[in-house]
């Protein structure tokens, strides 16, 4: 579940560590990013979903999305060494992985994206 | 009885190896929407057998359910390579009914294809874990590969350990870049061709034979 609360002015922006993810099977990862996302919040994995959850995420949430209501999701990873970086400093260890920027499909555009860099503009609702 | 059983199952072993070889590979034909998949699986159907799959668009999402076709004999070099073409709906993440209104199709329509666009995206994934074995991967050389949903569906093919032929497709535009494409997925073969035009068909008919046959 989201770990911070939720604003009514605000974006609300979930910071999930690898460990977190990691104890977990995929359909509950899958609805921990779904649910938050039909929140309108972003989710931030540390680590990301390997190709088999990736497949899944796209399968599950095709059969989610409905007319005038959830149109899907805007997903982003840039690839992380074993050196996680600032975000695994933040979490205060470094994991092997992918940094993964998932957002409702309506309220998230990626701007511009490289190989160091996602840059993302989050729309009001 | 157990033996009896014994022998039927061993003779249906022998038999299943056999033939084992000689069945045809089911070759997936993945990409983003519109890179020309259907007018690709249409133009090797045509070539090999007569028939078309299924109908061309530049309205995004018009294959909304996958199309196979069965058989396709394709002969190179003396030899005869038997594969069963897949064509699937164009992958992404993010499917709105008013995507559709844009190419003057009415709400009720539109409503209907974003529903069944998503169900043929979510029947492509589940293909692509369970059914295939091979991908054709197609990209429209005028656009940038460099999208997510292009790097996630590389990854899961190879996770897969699939087989895959990258196809930069519509080399007949101006602003096409084989390149573009060779750059971003330098781990595999890119083979340019016009799929509308039938350009360079022979090096691709030659490369399916040599990745699926």
């Amino acid at each position: 579940m989201p770990e911070s609360q939720r604003s009514d002015d605000g974006v609300q922006i979930d910071m999930i560590s690898a460990e977190r993810m990691d104890g977990l099977r995929t359909m509950e990862k899958i609805r921990l990013i779904l649910d938050s996302v039909h929140e309108g919040n972003i989710v931030i994995l540390e680590k990301g979903l390997d190709p088999d959850e990736e497949s899944k995420l796209i399968e599950v949430t095709m059969s989610e999305i409905s007319p005038d209501g959830f149109t899907g999701i805007e997903i982003e990873t840039i690839p992380t060494g074993e050196e996680t970086g600032l975000f695994g400093k933040l979490m205060g260890k470094s994991s092997k992985g992918k940094l993964t920027v998932i957002g409702p499909a309506n309220r998230i555009e990626t701007l511009h994206k490289d190989e160091n860099l996602i840059s993302t503009l989050i729309h009001d609702q | 009885m157990g033996l009896l059983t014994n022998i039927k199952s061993s003779i249906s072993t022998v038999t299943s190896s056999l033939f084992a070889g000689s069945e045809p590979k089911r070759i997936g034909i993945y990409g983003p929407p519109n890179a020309g998949k259907t007018t690709l699986a249409n133009r090797i159907a045509r070539d090999w057998t007569g028939d078309a799959i299924g109908p061309e668009s530049h309205v995004p999402h018009e294959t909304r359910r996958a199309r196979r076709k069965e058989d396709v004999e394709i002969k190179r070099d003396g030899r005869t390579v038997s594969i069963d073409i897949v064509d699937t709906p164009g992958v992404t993440t993010k499917i709105d009914y008013e995507e559709f209104l844009e190419h003057d199709i009415e709400k009720e329509d539109a409503v209907r294809r974003s529903r069944e666009a998503t169900e043929g995206v979510a029947e492509a994934m589940h293909w692509l874990r369970e059914d295939v074995d091979g991908v054709i991967y197609v990209l429209d050389a005028t656009t940038d590969p460099f999208t997510q949903v292009n790097t996630m569906l590389i990854g899961i093919i190879e996770s897969q350990d699939l087989p895959v032929l990258i196809l930069a497709n519509k080399t007949d535009l101006e602003d096409a870049s084989v390149k573009r494409i060779r750059d971003a997925f330098p781990q595999h073969e890119t083979i340019p061709l016009s799929a509308l035009e039938g350009d360079n068909m022979d090096e691709v008919y030659d490369k399916i034979a040599e990745y699926f046959g």
